[in-house]
């Protein structure tokens, strides 16, 4: 594993004012991602693991603290300066696909290429992902599992240096669940994206290389594996 | 309050863009026809009102002269209630410090008592006294003109004789709401006047003693006018009777009633756009947000409420959102049918109005706004009700989409993502797109006839006054003169070229049909007067035969070009002429007959007379030709080329514009609804897929434009068809505006296409400013969270 960090956290503070209550997500947390590492980050409902997920991917501010990624602090980038991240460096994997209904799988994959700076062709990503049989179809066409292995190939396609994927096999069965993750697992291996996984299932975290636990808005814990499992090994 | 009535007052608010887009295209609706059908209704009463105070006449004419006696076998006809006989003359006033030619018609008063029909309406000071001599009332129109109040004095020159007068009143009257002079198109209330003064000292200037000149008749109830007008006329035949003619052709009420019938048929036709539009968009926007609320549809059955109670909640909803337009659209139709009986008050001259508020014009609009909001809610409500809560409380799955016909036929390799999208989009709801397209072809339409109004009365005073009446100004004899009283008009200083015209009060007949008019003598090849053919191009009148008015032709008498009709003149000898029908001319205002000039006086068996003359003059010379004009004791009034024009657009001006602004406001009102609920229900429905975009790295422009797109391509597809209907509409008004007085051509400027154009994509425009600013809230967060 090379030692090349991606994203540097310090005191990272996210604190939500609701009316007059103030919600305290995250309480300074500091992380570093490494090229080419694939984490799970565990934790209860609450725990500050979603919020983190969305400031990395630049989808939300921190109160206070700083990311550096590549020179660049996202906690003080504009708009359209996150905009431009989130286009050219991040691929995103949502909880229920978030496929547009309108394009077929490769459109949908093409929707991303087609503005990305380096990305692969449609037909490869997908093909990554074992879709490649699949190509033309529209989302009302393809089940649940189908529909997430497209979005994976959809956040892979623009070659991202980093894959934010939050509750990815959430709304799936296990046998479906665990031909997702080898998707991303293989995604993680033959092209080195740095992959973050947000879950819930403890289990998920046997294939990653390092996982990190999360508990009222602080990193509560983190471990290496010494070995990852392949996730045809993982059940639950 | 229930739970259910606090989330409908918060729905409410959370839509209350949509609901204040529907509501101004409701208010559009509603507006329209409460204005319309108030102003009808007040006007047509206010009108009986006033005829029946004033005890205006029911048949009608004039005559060259008979004994007072004659009134008593008048009397005696059978149908005849109560008749009146009076003194009427032609006038020319003289108004101190006014120096164009002024003229006018005194009418006779009884002597002592109230008239017995066509009384005055006073207004400012009094009738003159019994016997008085020298006091006239005056018209209020003319005397709003020359700023004339009881105690003024003017002269009048009667059979060239001057008399001073002197102003007791200021009156109005039903027979003259709308008072043209002779040879005149419209009223000139600074150059024609209506003064009353008492009979016996009219009947002395006028050398009319013990004899009368007009008759007004009032009818038994049940008795057809048409059988007192024939035995009127052939009583009063050997009087040189005119020809009576009934309430129906007397012209002012002629007019009045053509007037309301137009604001009739308005009040059909922009009512009806609006509501239908309305209910379209009522429609589309309720059964859109119940699609989007059947996840809670889906929990509240689950916790029990029954399908009742949920169909009640959404019409609730829906009532709500409808009652706002609906009570805003009679405020603001009562307050427009104020203002718009105002100046249909002043316009023609009515003494006082009564507002008529029906409760059934209120019913109406409400019962027809309830049935199309109603409609549009039960439908989408029963379908989202009768889904099991298990089901319905799922998200609804992937919408099925499929590739677009432009795609499959080969286009896709040149369309982006985004654009397949927006056919996508389009395609997969067809019903909505092209109802959304029949939106905004309906406000491109109504924005047009707000201007074809315009472009018409444009090019019917161009065709009038441009290539067919070229004279500067016509001057009318008193009587039939001979032609060389056209070398003493031409030898004034300042008069380039003078063509004489005979024209002859008849009627003309046609097997059962017949219409009065003048059959107008013309020079050959005069170039000031020229009657014009379908293509605006000069007809020559024959020397034999007679041409007449494409309308008059066809839609009156049913003559075509080879038969013969039959021409009773009403002067002189009253012959009874048969001519040949020989062309057919092309003209907007008004109907006319025209012969050659020396064929009408060799038929009418007189020496080359003529009734008037058109001038060409030296602009500059203007007054020292009037000045010698009122010297001429013939010339019984002149008509200024230049004053018609500017007195026709003012009427047009005053009735028209009103309206015009009206319409204009409400059509965009129209468009702006649309277009925004169209975008305000695409960035509802497609939120969480744009901010998915939006997550994935597409900038605010890139998402917008598939969001606007949509919007934008159904616009651009909506403004040809909204250009078509546009036509269709003013073909519509045109002909349904079309009568003797006046024909409205269907003539649409290509301004009138932009307008309508420009102002439907101002209102794109505006809807994409509000749909920009709400893309900046797209929540992008949420598109990451668990749904729940």
């Amino acid at each position: 594993m090379s030692n090349d960090v991606v994203f540097r956290a310090r005191g990272l503070t996210k604190i939500y004012r609701m009316g007059e209550v103030e919600v305290v997500a995250l309480r300074g947390v500091d992380l570093d991602l490494y090229r080419r590492e694939f984490v799970v980050l565990l934790g209860p409902s609450g725990s500050g693991k979603s919020t983190l997920l969305n400031i990395l991917g630049g989808l939300d501010s921190a109160t206070s603290g700083e990311v550096i990624y590549a020179d660049h602090d996202l906690v003080r980038a504009s708009e359209r300066e996150l905009t431009e991240f989130r286009r050219h460096h991040v691929g995103f994997v949502f909880q229920f696909y978030n496929l547009i209904p309108s394009l077929t799988a490769r459109e949908n994959v093409a929707a991303v290429t087609e503005i990305a700076r380096a990305p692969m062709k449609p037909e490869e990503a997908l093909e990554l992902v074992g879709m490649g049989e699949r190509l033309d179809h529209f989302p009302a066409q393809l089940s649940g599992g189908e529909q997430q292995r497209v979005a994976i190939a959809r956040a892979i396609a623009k070659n991202p240096e980093v894959l934010l994927c939050d509750e990815p096999t959430g709304a799936l069965d296990s046998t479906t669940g665990i031909v997702v993750l080898e998707a991303l697992a293989r995604a993680n291996r033959e092209l080195g994206t740095t992959t973050v996984v947000i879950t819930h299932n403890v289990v998920i975290a046997g294939m990653a290389d390092r996982v990190i636990r999360m508990a009222d808005g602080r990193i509560a814990g983190s471990e290496h594996n010494t070995e990852r499992k392949s996730p045809s090994e993982l059940a639950w | 309050m229930g739970v259910l009535d606090r989330k409908l007052r918060r729905d409410l608010w959370h839509l209350r863009g949509m609901v204040l887009a529907i509501s101004l295209v409701l208010l559009g609706g509603i507006a329209t026809f409460v204005m319309a059908r108030v102003t009808h209704r007040s006007l047509a009463e206010t009108r009986l009102m006033y005829y029946a105070d004033q005890r205006f006449a029911e048949v009608f004419t004039s005559l060259v002269r008979a004994p007072e006696p004659v009134a008593e076998r008048i009397a005696a006809l059978p149908g005849v209630d109560r008749i009146e006989t009076r003194v009427v003359a032609p006038v020319n006033i003289e108004i101190e410090g006014y120096g164009e030619p002024v003229t006018g018609r005194i009418v006779s008063l009884p002597d002592h008592g109230e008239p017995l029909l066509n009384a005055p309406w006073l207004r400012l000071g009094r009738l003159p006294a019994p016997f008085a001599d020298e006091e006239v009332t005056v018209s209020e129109d003319f005397a709003r003109a020359h700023r004339l109040e009881p105690g003024d004095r003017i002269a009048v020159i009667v059979k060239g004789k001057r008399r001073p007068l002197t102003v007791v009143g200021v009156s109005l009257s039903p027979e003259y709401m709308y008072a043209i002079p002779p040879g005149a198109m419209f009223p000139d209330y600074e150059r024609y006047g209506i003064l009353w003064m008492n009979r016996r000292a009219l009947a002395t200037a006028y050398e009319m003693d013990g004899a009368f000149n007009d008759l007004s008749v009032t009818l038994q109830r049940g008795t057809s006018p048409r059988d007192v007008i024939d035995a009127l006329d052939g009583l009063l035949a050997r009087y040189g009777g005119l020809g009576a003619y009934d309430r129906e052709d007397q012209f002012s009420h002629r007019f009045i009633t053509e007037e309301l019938r137009q604001l009739a048929t308005m009040a059909t036709v922009f009512p009806v756009i609006f509501l239908g539009v309305a209910a379209l968009l009522l429609n589309v926007v309720v059964t859109r947000l119940v699609t989007l609320e059947r996840e809670q549809i889906g929990t509240l059955k689950a916790f029990g409420y029954d399908t009742r109670a949920i169909l009640a909640h959404y019409l609730k909803l829906v009532l709500a959102m409808v009652s706002i337009g609906l009570a805003a659209g009679v405020g603001a139709g009562l307050w427009l049918a104020r203002g718009m009986t105002a100046i249909y008050q002043n316009f023609y001259s009515f003494p006082y109005l009564r507002l008529r508020l029906d409760a059934d014009v209120f019913v109406q609009a409400v019962v027809v706004t309830l049935l199309a909001a109603l409609a549009g809610t039960l439908l989408a409500v029963r379908r989202a009700a009768a889904l099991p809560p298990a089901i319905a409380m799922r998200p609804e799955p992937p919408p099925v989409y499929r590739a677009t016909f432009l795609e499959r036929a080969g286009l896709q390799r040149r369309l982006a993502e985004p654009t397949r999208m927006i056919l996508r989009d389009i395609a997969r709801r067809p019903l909505r797109s092209a109802l959304t397209v029949l939106g905004i072809a309906a406000a491109v339409g109504t924005l047009m006839i707000t201007n074809f109004s315009r472009d018409a009365v444009g090019w019917m005073v161009d065709v009038q006054y441009g290539l067919s009446s070229r004279e500067d100004m016509t001057v009318l004899f008193t009587e039939p003169t001979p032609q060389r009283a056209l070398y003493s008009l031409t030898s004034l200083e300042g008069v380039e070229h003078a063509e004489g015209f005979r024209a002859v009060p008849a009627r003309l007949v046609y097997r059962h049909r017949s219409y009065r008019t003048e059959v107008e003598g013309v020079e050959p090849g005069a170039e000031l007067q020229r009657a014009l053919d379908a293509s605006l191009a000069p007809v020559p009148i024959p020397s034999e035969g007679v041409v007449l008015t494409e309308y008059l032709a066809n839609e009156i008498l049913g003559i075509a070009p080879g038969e013969r009709l039959r021409i009773e003149v009403l002067e002189g000898r009253r012959p009874v002429l048969e001519v040949p029908v020989v062309g057919l001319t092309r003209q907007y205002l008004g109907v006319n007959a025209y012969m050659n000039r020396a064929t009408v006086n060799r038929l009418l068996r007189e020496g080359p007379a003529i009734s008037g003359a058109r001038l060409a003059v030296d602009a500059a010379r203007i007054d020292t030709i009037y000045r010698e004009l009122r010297r001429m004791p013939r010339v019984a009034g002149t008509v200024v080329r230049e004053n018609s024009i500017q007195q026709f657009n003012e009427m047009m001006e005053e009735t028209i514009i009103f309206f015009s602004f009206v319409t204009a406001l409400l059509g965009g009102f129209i468009a702006f609804g649309v277009v925004y609920n169209s975008a305000r229900i695409a960035i509802s429905e497609r939120g969480r897929e744009l901010a998915s975009l939006r997550v994935l790295g597409f900038t605010r422009g890139e998402v917008g434009y598939i969001l606007l797109g949509e919007i934008a391509l159904l616009t651009l597809l909506a403004i040809p068809p909204g250009f078509v209907l546009g036509r269709g509409l003013s073909a519509y008004l045109a002909s349904s505006f079309t009568s003797d007085l006046y024909r409205v051509p269907l003539v649409v400027q290509p301004s009138t296409y932009a307008l309508a154009a420009s102002i439907v994509l101002a209102s794109l425009a505006v809807s994409a400013v509000l749909m920009w600013r709400k893309l900046a809230h797209l929540d992008l967060i949420e598109v990451l969270k668990t749904r729940e």
